[in-house]
C-alpha cells in the first residue's frame, strides 16, 4: 500500500522536555489515521512538525515516498499537507471567500481574480457536499461552518493530506456527525486524513487505524475495529483507567443559589443573558451545557460579581447578593474555579504560595500587621500541596512552571480551603489530561456528598451528563431547556444547544 | 465669494499634511503596528526636505524628506516588529530622536537651531477655481482612491490586512507576516516624511522647528475617526483641516482671545477620540507584537 507519510526516528526537544522521542509512524494513502494521547503526549508538536511550524532535531520525513524537509508552512502546502487547526485560523472580519484564498490568491492583471476564486470554491463545495455561504463574514458564521471554511482552505490549496487537530472540541454532537460525513466523503475522493483527538469514542467511530502517543513516544498503532475504548485508554495513560464515575445518591438539602429573571447587557447594549432562572440545592450539581459563547461565561461572572447585572436577582441562601462586591460574595461562601486559569485563576509569574492566598490575603491568620505572615502562609500552602498532591519542586516556584493539572489543583486547593457553600466550576477540566480530570471529577463528587451546591459549566457534554443532577442548556443567553441526565440523550441536548429546539417540548424554532 | 474660495483653498492646504500622514497611518495600523512616531517622521521630513531643497532643489528635497521618514520608520519596524518592543514606547522614543536630531543638524547646516533660510518648492499646477496649487495637494487626494484600491482589490492589500487582523492565521497560510508589517510601517514613514516635506517646501517655504505642531498625532486621530479606512481618513482630515483654517481666520478677527481659537483643532481631536473610539473597529491584532512560537 502506498504511504502518504512516513516518519522515521523523529525527535524534537524543547528546553527541559523531549516533546517527540524517536517517533516512527506510517500513514497509508487514503486512510483516516487517528493519533491519540493525553495533553503533553506530543501530538501537537508532531503536527506542527508536519505543518512546517517546527523543525525536528533528528529524524526523517517521507511524503509520498520522497524524503522531504518541511521547513516552512509554505513547503507543507506545496507538498500537499494541509492543517485544519483546532483554534480556527480565520480572519473574523474577512469574508469566507477572502479567508479561503488568502496566501494563494490568483491574479488578473494587478487585482485579485475574484471570479475565478468563486468558481473554484463553488466546485469544491459541490464535489464534497459542503454548505457554506461564500460572502458571509467569518465572524458571523457558526462554528461548524467555520470548520468547513478551514477544510476548504486546505482543499483550495490542493492538499492531499489533511491534518485535523482536535476537530470536534468545539462542536455540538450534530455538527460532529456532519463533520464525520464530510470526512468520509473526503476519504472516498482519495484524500488522506490524520485525525488528532483524545475523544476515544469518536476515534473508534471514524478512524481506520489509531496510533497512541504517550510522553512523546509511540506506544503502538492498532486497527480501530480490533480495539476497544478501554484498551486505548490504557495505552494512553499506561495503567487501567476508570471510565465510569461512581455517583452516590445524595439527599438534596435547602436551596443555596437562586437566580431569578437575570438579564445582562454588554457595554454596547447587546443582550448577553436573557431571563435566566434556576436554583441549586445543597448536595446538587447543576450542569450548564451549551456551545461556547452562548452566555455561560457571563453567567458565571454575573454570579461572582465580575459583571454588573442589568435586571433580576441573585440570592445565596435566600439573601440577595446582587449588590455585594466580589470580596463580600466570596466571604459569604462562593468559590470560583474560572474557565481560564491563566487569565483569571492565577498570577502566573507569582510563586505558588503567593497564588495560594490570592484573595485570602486579608484573613487575620495570614497577617502579622502590617505585613504578611509569610511563615504561616507557607505552612498553609504546604498543607494544600500535600492534600491535593500537587507536583512541584518548591512552593517558591512560579506557578507558570507547573503543568495544567497541577495549576488547577492549586486553584482547587485555594478555593475549597475556605469551606464554601457554593462552588462555581467553569470548564474545570479544560486542558487537563485523563488523570487530572479524574481527580477533578472525584473532588466535585465529594463536594456534592459534603452537601455543597455546585454550578458546573462545561463544553464537554459527556462531563456534564455524567456529573450533573440537573442540566440546563444555554443558547443565545437563555436557558432553553432543563433536564435530568437520566431523562435525556446527547442528541437531544445537542439539538437544544444548536437552537434547533427552542422550548422544552421540542418544537422547532 | 472670495472669502469662501480662500477658505476652501486654505482648508485643503491644511488638510494635506494630515491626510498624507493619516493615509500612512492606515497602512501601518492595518498591518497591525501602531505608529505614534508619525509626528517624529513628519519632523525629520520637514527638516531633511528643507535641507535637500536648500542644496539641490525641491525634487531632491522631497526624496530626502521621504527617505528620512522611512529611515525613522525602519527603526520603528526593527524595534517593534522584529524585537517586539512596546510600540508606543518605540514611537515616543522616535519622536524625541526626531526633535533632537533636527535641532542639532539644523545648527550644523543652517547655523540656526530653529529655522532654515528660504527653500524652494515645486512648481504649482493650475487648478480651476483654486488657481495655483501645489502638486502634492493633488497627489494627496489621488492617494485616497489609490489606497482604497490597494487595500480592497490587490493581493498586497489582502495580505497586509490579514497580518493586522490575525497574523497567526496569515502565517499558517504562508503569508510572510514580518514582510507585510515592515511594508506597512515603511509606507507610513514614507508618507509622513512626504507630509513633513510638504510643510517646509510647499506650505511655509522654510523649515521651522516645531512646524508640525502635533499634526502627526492629529493624523492618527483622523485615521481612527475615519475608522481605519482611506476615505474615512480623508473626510476626517478635511474636518481637521477646515477647523484649523477657520481658526486662523477667526484669530484675525480679534473676537475671542486667539489662544482659545488655536485650541479648536486639538479640542476637536480630543472630542473625536473620546466620542468615536468606543464605536470604532480597529484591526483585531492592532498594536500586538507577533511571535511565531506561541502555544
Amino acid at each position: 500500500m502506498e504511504k502518504a507519510i512516513v516518519l522515521k526516528n523523529i525527535t524534537k526537544r524543547f528546553p527541559g522536555i523531549v516533546a517527540n522521542d524517536n517517533i516512527n509512524l506510517e500513514i497509508n494513502k487514503g486512510e483516516i489515521h487517528a493519533i491519540v494521547g493525553e495533553n503533553g503526549a506530543g501530538k501537537s508538536t508532531l503536527m506542527k512538525i508536519l505543518a512546517g511550524l517546527y523543525q525536528p532535531d533528528e529524524g526523517e520525513i517521507y511524503v509520498f515516498g520522497k524524503k522531504e524537509k518541511i521547513n516552512s508552512p509554505n513547503r507543507a502546502i506545496e507538498l500537499g499537507i494541509g492543517m485544519v487547526h483546532q483554534h480556527f485560523m480565520l480572519v473574523g472580519r474577512f469574508s469566507v471567500l477572502e479567508n479561503i484564498i488568502l496566501g494563494s490568491e490568483k491574479k488578473k492583471g494587478i487585482t485579485i481574480d475574484w471570479e475565478n476564486a468563486r468558481q473554484v470554491i463553488k466546485e469544491l463545495c459541490d464535489l464534497y457536499n459542503f454548505s457554506v455561504d461564500i460572502d458571509a463574514k467569518v465572524e458571523d458564521i457558526s462554528v461548524g461552518m467555520a470548520q468547513r471554511v478551514e477544510i476548504l482552505k486546505v482543499l483550495y490549496r490542493g492538499a492531499d493530506i489533511l491534518v485535523f487537530d482536535e476537530p470536534t472540541a468545539t462542536l455540538a454532537p450534530q455538527e460532529v456527525k456532519e463533520l464525520f460525513v464530510n470526512l468520509r466523503k473526503l476519504k472516498e475522493e482519495g484524500k488522506t486524513i490524520i485525525f488528532i483527538s483524545h475523544k476515544l469514542d469518536e476515534v473508534l467511530e471514524i478512524a481506520d487505524r489509531v496510533t497512541v502517543l504517550r510522553r512523546g513516544k509511540v506506544i503502538g498503532t492498532v486497527f480501530a475495529n480490533e480495539t476497544t475504548k478501554e484498551e486505548l485508554a490504557r495505552m494512553m495513560v499506561g495503567k487501567p483507567v476508570l471510565l465510569k464515575l461512581d455517583k452516590e445518591e445524595v439527599k438534596k438539602g435547602d436551596i443555596i443559589l437562586t437566580v431569578e429573571n437575570l438579564y445582562l447587557r454588554s457595554e454596547s447594549g447587546q443582550i448577553l443573558l436573557e431571563g435566566i432562572n434556576f436554583n441549586i440545592r445543597s448536595g446538587e450539581i447543576y450542569g450548564i451545557a451549551g456551545v461556547e459563547g452562548n452566555g455561560q461565561r457571563e453567567l458565571a461572572e454575573a454570579i461572582m460579581g465580575l459583571r454588573a447585572i442589568s435586571e433580576g436577582e441573585i440570592k445565596l441562601v435566600g439573601e440577595s447578593i446582587k449588590n455585594l462586591s466580589i470580596r463580600e460574595r466570596r466571604s459569604k461562601g462562593i468559590a470560583f474555579i474560572p474557565e481560564d486559569r491563566h487569565k483569571q485563576g492565577l498570577v502566573l509569574p507569582m510563586k505558588v504560595w503567593e497564588n495560594v492566598i490570592l484573595g485570602l490575603h486579608r484573613k487575620r491568620e495570614f497577617i502579622r500587621y502590617p505585613f504578611l505572615n509569610v511563615e504561616k502562609i507557607q505552612k498553609f500552602a504546604r498543607g494544600i500541596v500535600d492534600k491535593y498532591n500537587v507536583m512541584l519542586s518548591s512552593i517558591n516556584q512560579p506557578v507558570e512552571g507547573l503543568s495544567g493539572g497541577n495549576q488547577q489543583k492549586v486553584i482547587l486547593g485555594r478555593e475549597l480551603s475556605q469551606d464554601p457553600i457554593l462552588v462555581i466550576a467553569a470548564q474545570p477540566t479544560r486542558g487537563l489530561d485523563i488523570g487530572a480530570s479524574e481527580f477533578v471529577y472525584t473532588r466535585l463528587l465529594s463536594l456534592r456528598e459534603q452537601g455543597k451546591a455546585i454550578l458546573l459549566i462545561s463544553a464537554d457534554l459527556d462531563e456534564v451528563l455524567s456529573l450533573s443532577d440537573r442540566i440546563g442548556v444555554m443558547y443565545k443567553g437563555k436557558i432553553v431547556a432543563e433536564f435530568k441526565p437520566e431523562e435525556t440523550t446527547l442528541e437531544q441536548i445537542g439539538l437544544y444547544m444548536l437552537g434547533v429546539y427552542t422550548d422544552k417540548d421540542g418544537e422547532t424554532a | 465669494m472670495d472669502f469662501i474660495v480662500e477658505l476652501i483653498a486654505s482648508s485643503l492646504r491644511m488638510t494635506v499634511p494630515i491626510l498624507l500622514t493619516g493615509i500612512g497611518a492606515v497602512y501601518t495600523e492595518r498591518a497591525g503596528v501602531v505608529n505614534i512616531g508619525l509626528e517624529g517622521m513628519m519632523i525629520v521630513g520637514s527638516f531633511w526636505g528643507a535641507l535637500g531643497s536648500f542644496y539641490f532643489g525641491p525634487y531632491v528635497g522631497f526624496l530626502m524628506g521621504m527617505s528620512a521618514g522611512m529611515a525613522l520608520a525602519l527603526i520603528h519596524a526593527v524595534a517593534s516588529v522584529t524585537f517586539r518592543v512596546n510600540q508606543i514606547v518605540s514611537g515616543v522614543a522616535l519622536n524625541i530622536l526626531a526633535f533632537g536630531s533636527s535641532r542639532f543638524l539644523s545648527q550644523v547646516f543652517f547655523k540656526m537651531a530653529t529655522t532654515s533660510p528660504h527653500v524652494k518648492g515645486l512648481r504649482p499646477v493650475k487648478i480651476p477655481v483654486l488657481g495655483d496649487t501645489s502638486p502634492i495637494i493633488v497627489l494627496a487626494f489621488i492617494l485616497v482612491p489609490f489606497t482604497a484600491f490597494i487595500l480592497e482589490k490587490t493581493v498586497f492589500g489582502l495580505r497586509l490586512k490579514s497580518v493586522g487582523e490575525n497574523p497567526l492565521a496569515a502565517d499558517t497560510l504562508g503569508v510572510n507576516v514580518f514582510k507585510f508589517k515592515y511594508a506597512g510601517v515603511l509606507l507610513s514613514g514614507l508618507l509622513a516624511g512626504l507630509a513633513g516635506t510638504y510643510l517646509s517646501l510647499e506650505h511655509t517655504g522654510m523649515y521651522v522647528e516645531g512646524m508640525t505642531q502635533g499634526k502627526g498625532f492629529i493624523a492618527l486621530a483622523a485615521m481612527i475617526f475615519g475608522n481605519w479606512t482611506p476615505y474615512g481618513t480623508m473626510w476626517a482630515s478635511l474636518l481637521f483641516g477646515f477647523a484649523e483654517s477657520l481658526s486662523f481666520r477667526v484669530v484675525e478677527s480679534n473676537v475671542i482671545p486667539y489662544q482659545f481659537i488655536k485650541m479648536i483643532p486639538y479640542l476637536l481631536t480630543l472630542a473625536v477620540l473620546a466620542g468615536v473610539v468606543r464605536k470604532s473597529t480597529p484591526p483585531a491584532a492592532d498594536g500586538i507584537p507577533y511571535e511565531r512560537e506561541m502555544h
